[in-house]
């Protein structure tokens, strides 16, 4: 990827330079860091020490350092109940941590409110999708607005004080829904459209705020797959727009697909990081994640003969055989 | 039976204070329910705060108008004091909390340690507070009859508190239309669907809430200010019931509209008028007695309404597709 650069090539080191594609520059900006949990990136957007979350006497999260790089598109990854949820909760203030400290951009946001936390430039998605039901596609939209000056209750009573801002934005969220290709539901009831297209329209109404970061709590969930390409398309058109994008996701073709950069998490810990590729050939994440053939796609007709069912059974046999080996090695020890 | 006496007396409650009342409290549980989620089941206390914030200050001795700020600020101060501990809370909690806080009101105000202030279960007399409203009428005394409805011009249920309540029913509509339609309603809307989403949004949920807690509860106190100018404060006659009627006539026009709450009223009152009017002229004593119809008035109007809820949740003004998407 460097090879396109000229020769001598430094990569900017303002968060929005505009000389290099944004993946190109990330992946110069990331080339240099070590692959081990917890490592510091030249230019950390989020970072966060000590965070602790304990539901009664689990924990669900306990991260002892974590950066996330300015521009870049991080996935979070690990099985279910590995504390990912629960971290995006911590980090835009929808849980309150049993301790730790975290900042966004050199500001502390430790016990700062949900609504402070987005208005400060960090956005964020659900798992379940928020969609405002009983509302528009556009007002949904338009609420995802700031510094509308009419959403004071005084303010609100006299029209012409906001409608030269509403005028803005109602044509800010309409250029939005023509890329999310929501444009034919505009005046639709958000309870009306299906889930993909809610997945798309809260990602859209996160964005109505131009946000220096956003948070996707599993982004791809129950989207059919035409519409993941178009999702995948609008999340690297934020990277090259100079968003920092974290996402949570279990969707593997997606992650190796987008991502510069990939955390992965298990029992509330960082267990690994780094570029995409060197995290899934770890074998450490493969034993606690992935399995041996992530790489394989289960929906590919050649798997249905029996030959190579057999051989997989095979080699699952002997990955069996193997660590029971292991065990007895260690219990004679 | 006399049709035509029944008719005008039917016809009298579209246009009756105590409709206004019932509309304008509908009005300020509207903003509460149907614009932010809000389920107060303590409304009537809003309205008898009111009542007892603009009859105790008349009789101390204020103008008109100290006495209906004296009203909303009562209110205002119940708003808050609600709200702070309860609008973290989920939605269910807030119900149970605002019908007992009405409740505390109500039998704070009864109580005989109070007896100098407030009179105790036997209320305020009307006649105690009832003349800086009616000298601020610019009609002469006497009756006024316009075509069959013959009133008193000042006096108790007057033209005058007929005039004046309407017009405020009138405004309080205009502020809700505009407020409805602006990035405020717009805000308030998102919280009645999904506080988080908002939260996520960036807005301040909980101060949101409470400016609609306050706001739905000023206008309930200006609603008891009307509904005790033609009569006498009477904490027992503020309690539950009317907090429950005030309900229907909500659900009954239609929540989440600006004209709903007044439909709602007048159709709540006139039915009910008509029914018992009927009924006391056509069904005979040996059959049942007058307060019996009376009881059995109010079954009916039960009935019909819980009809009317069934078939047409979204009242007779509401939006049955907006409805449909997701009823909770």
């Amino acid at each position: 990827m460097s090879a396109d650069l000229p020769r001598g090539h430094v990569p900017a080191a303002t968060p929005h330079a505009t000389t290099a594609s944004g993946r190109d520059r990330v992946t110069a900006d990331l080339a240099h860091v070590a692959h081990t949990p917890g490592v510091p990136k030249p230019d950390a957007i989020v970072v966060a020490d000590q965070v602790t979350r304990h539901f009664g006497g689990m924990t669900a999260v306990d991260v002892g350092h974590l950066e996330v790089q300015r521009g870049a598109i991080t996935a979070l990854i690990g099985p279910n109940g590995a504390g990912k949820t629960t971290l995006f909760n911590l980090l835009t203030g929808f849980d309150k941590p049993s301790t730790g400290t975290w900042s966004f951009e050199g500001r502390s946001l430790s016990g700062v409110s949900a609504a402070r936390v987005a208005r400060s430039g960090m956005v964020r998605t659900f798992q379940l999708t928020k969609a405002l039901s009983r509302m528009t596609v556009i007002e949904n939209m338009l609420l995802g607005a700031t510094k509308q000056s009419g959403e004071n209750l005084f303010t609100a009573l006299v029209p012409p004080l906001w409608k030269a801002r509403e005028k803005e934005i109602t044509e800010q969220a309409e250029e939005l829904l023509v890329r999310f290709k929501l444009d034919a539901k505009r005046d639709d009831y958000a309870g009306s459209l299906s889930g993909g297209q809610r997945k798309l329209l809260e990602m859209a109404r996160a964005l109505m705020s131009k946000p220096t970061m956003v948070m996707l709590d599993e982004p791809m969930a129950g989207v059919n797959p035409a519409l993941t390409q178009s999702l995948l398309g609008h999340i690297q058109a934020l990277r090259e727009e100079g968003t920092t994008v974290l996402f949570v996701e279990h969707d593997m073709h997606m992650v190796r697909h987008i991502s510069d950069w990939v955390v992965v998490m298990a029992e509330g810990r960082i267990v690994a990081e780094g570029p995409p590729e060197d995290v899934m050939a770890d074998q450490a994440v493969i034993d606690a994640y992935l399995g041996a053939h992530h790489d394989t796609d289960l929906g590919d007709d050649a798997l249905l003969d029996d030959g190579s069912i057999e051989q997989l059974q095979a080699e699952e046999q002997a990955n069996l055989a193997a660590a029971a080996a292991d065990d007895d090695r260690e219990g004679t020890r | 039976m006399d049709w035509s006496r029944i008719l005008v007396n039917v016809a009298g409650e579209i246009f009756a204070p105590t409709t206004a009342a019932y509309a304008l409290a509908a009005i300020g549980l509207n903003v509460h329910f149907g614009l932010t989620g809000l389920l107060n089941f303590g409304q009537a206390g809003f309205m008898l705060l009111g009542a007892y914030g603009f009859a105790i200050s008349t009789i101390a001795g204020w103008p008109l108008w100290a006495a209906v700020l004296v009203a909303i600020a009562c209110a205002a101060a119940f708003g808050l004091l609600l709200g702070i501990p309860t609008l973290k809370l989920r939605g269910d909690y807030l119900a149970i909390v605002t019908i007992a806080a009405a409740e505390i009101v109500r039998l704070v105000g009864r109580s005989t340690a109070l007896t100098e202030l407030t009179g105790a279960s036997s209320g305020l007399r009307g006649n105690s507070y009832k003349d800086t409203f009616q000298d601020a009428s610019p009609f002469p005394d006497g009756t006024f009859a316009l075509g069959p409805f013959e009133y008193a011009m000042n006096a108790s249920n007057s033209w005058w508190v007929r005039i004046v309540g309407w017009s405020v029913v009138a405004l309080a509509c205009l502020l809700v239309w505009l407020l409805i339609r602006s990035p405020w309603g717009r805000v308030l809307k998102g919280i009645r669907e999904d506080e988080d989403a908002v939260r996520s949004l960036g807005k301040n949920v909980y101060s949101y809430k409470m400016q609609a807690l306050v706001l739905g509860g000023v206008i309930g106190a200006v609603a008891g200010i009307i509904y005790v100018l033609p009569r006498a404060v009477q904490p027992d006659s503020m309690g539950r019931p009317m907090t429950f009627f005030i309900w229907t006539i909500l659900l009954l026009g239609g929540a989440a509209t600006v004209f709903g709450p007044v439909l709602g009223s007048i159709i709540f009152w006139v039915s009910l008028m008509l029914i018992k009017s009927v009924m006391r002229a056509g069904v005979p004593e040996s059959i049942m007695r007058t307060e019996q119809i009376e009881q059995f008035g109010w079954i009916i109007v039960g009935v019909t309404l819980m009809l009317l809820v069934i078939f047409r949740p979204q009242g007779i003004l509401g939006d049955k597709k907006e409805l449909a998407i997701d009823v909770r």
